[in-house]
């Protein structure tokens, strides 16, 4: 409990703050959104600032528990490197957004019809992408099993109805369908959950760590709450529900859905396999190895044939999560049976990168489509001439998802790659390298119709600067991931057990 | 076999059978449905946890799960049916399209598609409008 007096308020800052600007966004109000996103962005950025300062002085881990109610029976927080790197992630990530959210929906002074599309975008995006916000942080925080069903749940819950914020049928059917799988997901969570405390007694993670869960029962919770958080995290074959969903939703709401929401659970799944049960070499990290494959090589294709520029990026999506999974079976390649640290800090690395490239990439989107008013990529012919800030923007954040140095895609694709030549792991570095390609091809197809000239769009919205430079602004920080990456390396394998 | 493993295989058993529910039934107010009946077999699954875990003593930590979980389990089935009956008034199906079945006139399946057919199907003006429209 070493400096927990100091660290305890920004850990419930990050975590209190969002919802509770949440709450003031909700009331609708112009004024009120306004308020609430300041409030959300302020009190995290704060929070993350004050967690840099009070992180590190020998001890790897900060622990708090809630209202000096430990584990068993209270809330324990914990801080550590992992957790620190997500949040400050997410934080500059949603910064970006919220501002551009401000701009995306227009003159909130004035809220249109309560049903059109742009009008329920405007009244509820704010609140509902606090509510992520202030979720998301209490994942990376949290230090036991039931709190992070409870936060997941509200996740999904959130993010199912960012989704339908278009009015359209596809995006009411799209978001049904994304809740649907959310739902079923979190279920086969709490049962592992249940199973868990059955065997252990104890819900808390590190408690769980200690007692070497081994036997039928705990692999079975173990798979319920996998195949669970996998379904969430949109991992191959179970990402059918993500393209449509992340296409339907507004721009920014696209760009939390896609960047951000998707490693919440992604990050449950780690806590899971490498700080709870420690899983080694098997067939278990081969399969999800595999899974991850698959989405990398067919979520790459399916982008590469999509007509929608959206929808592309939504694919862009699947592949890219592939690269996480892809890093469990080269993660229990260490030396004499231990974890591989390049495998680790390269997967989060790509989470990272992806998190903000993506984010660039979606918000880049958003504003074409803002000024084109389609989606199509035929309709984005020659918008390059028109948007060149955004055109940049995309470029620069698809080039650091391909991992052209120097980015940070850059980082994260070569340290996986050390990571896969260390073990002699020749099918998993090719597998690396052709994802790279791919990504590129999908990439370089946009920017080709965004260049051409032949058959400019008709029509043509102003698209507000505000929108541009914001993702102009996660673009360069994708690429300056690049440059400093030994910070960001050392904290993130200071988090492996 | 005791009582309590009764409770226990009888809840595996209800999740099992909502799970089945909630993937393998076409209609959504089914799916929810299955989604709840899925959640109180996780319920009873703790409740019997509670005795077991301490003979002496139940274990309150079980309990409290259940109240918590009965709780979210409200806001999601609230959510969920709320979505239910927009997906019914608008796509005139309280289906996912792709549980329709298969007789259904071709131009309402490509309306409602999600994933093939949409692509298919091309984006027309109109659903991209509504999607870019800020």
């Amino acid at each position: 409990m070493t400096s927990g007096l100091d660290s305890i308020h920004w850990m419930t800052l990050v975590v209190l703050g969002p919802l509770v600007a949440s709450m003031v966004a909700l009331a609708g109000t112009p004024r009120t959104l306004r308020l609430g996103l300041a409030l959300g962005v302020g009190s995290v950025l704060v929070g993350v600032g004050g967690l840099w300062l009070t992180f590190g002085g020998g001890d790897p881990v900060l622990r708090n528990p809630l209202g000096g109610w430990g584990a068993p029976l209270g809330i324990d927080l914990r801080l550590d490197g992992l957790a620190l790197v997500m949040l400050t992630m997410t934080a500059l990530v949603g910064a970006a957004i919220s501002l551009y959210s401000t701009a995306y929906f227009g003159d909130i002074s004035f809220l249109p019809l309560r049903d059109s599309p742009a009008g329920r975008g405007a009244r509820f995006f704010a609140p509902l992408w606090l509510l992520l916000w202030s979720a998301l942080n209490g994942i990376y925080l949290s230090g036991d099993l039931f709190n992070l069903y409870v936060l997941i749940e509200i996740l999904g819950l959130g993010a199912a109805a960012l989704v339908t914020l278009a009015v359209t049928p596809k995006a009411t059917v799209a978001g049904m369908r994304y809740l649907l799988v959310s739902l079923v997901g979190s279920l086969a969570f709490l049962m592992g959950v249940a199973l868990l405390y059955v065997v252990a007694g104890t819900l808390s993670l590190e408690l769980l760590a200690e007692e070497g869960l081994q036997g039928p029962l705990p692999a079975a919770a173990l798979a319920l709450m996998t195949v669970g958080m996998a379904a969430k995290t949109a991992l191959f074959p179970l990402h059918a529900w993500l393209p449509p969903a992340h296409a339907a939703a507004p721009a920014p709401g696209s760009a939390v859905l896609s960047a951000l929401v998707v490693k919440g659970s992604f990050y449950i799944i780690v806590r899971l396999w490498v700080d709870v049960y420690g899983v080694g070499p098997g067939p278990a990290v081969f399969v999800l190895g595999l899974l991850g494959a698959g989405a990398i090589l067919w979520g790459s294709i399916l982008a590469l044939r999509q007509r929608s520029l959206k929808r592309l990026v939504a694919y862009s999506t699947v592949a890219q999560l592939g690269y996480l999974f892809v890093m469990f079976p080269l993660l229990v390649s260490g030396d004499g049976g231990g974890w591989n640290v390049d495998a680790w800090t390269g997967g989060f690395y790509h989470a990272l990168s992806h998190g903000v490239a993506k984010a660039a990439m979606f918000l880049a989107a958003g504003s074409m489509s803002y000024a084109v008013a389609r989606d199509d990529l035929s309709a984005i012919s020659g918008i390059a001439h028109r948007l060149p800030m955004t055109f940049l923007a995309f470029g620069l954040g698809g080039l650091s998802l391909a991992g052209i140095p120097p980015s940070g895609g850059f980082v994260a694709k070569w340290l996986l790659l050390r990571a896969a030549l260390a073990d002699g792991g020749w099918g998993w570095a090719l597998l690396l390298t052709l994802g790279g390609l791919l990504t590129l091809a999908y990439v370089l197809m946009v920017l080709r119709y965004a260049i051409d000239r032949t058959d400019p769009p008709t029509t043509f919205r102003p698209v507000p600067r505000r929108m541009e430079w914001t993702a102009m602004g996660l673009a360069l920080l994708s690429v300056l991931l690049g440059f400093r990456a030994v910070e960001i390396t050392e904290l993130l394998a200071g988090a492996l057990p | 076999m005791t009582p309590l493993d009764l409770y226990t295989l009888a809840g595996v058993i209800l999740f099992a059978a909502g799970i089945h529910a909630a993937l393998a039934r076409a209609h959504l107010v089914w799916k929810v449905l299955g989604l709840n009946v899925a959640g109180g077999g996780i319920f009873l699954v703790l409740l019997a946890a509670s005795p077991r875990v301490d003979p002496a003593v139940a274990d309150p930590v079980p309990q409290a799960m259940v109240l918590t979980g009965i709780v979210v389990a409200v806001a999601a089935s609230a959510l969920a049916l709320g979505l239910a009956l927009r997906v019914a008034v608008r796509t005139g199906q309280p289906f996912l399209p792709e549980d329709l079945p298969a007789d259904l006139p071709e131009d309402l399946l490509e309306d409602l598609a999600g994933d093939a057919a949409a692509d298919a199907a091309a984006n027309g003006a109109g659903d991209a409008a509504g999607d870019a429209a800020g």
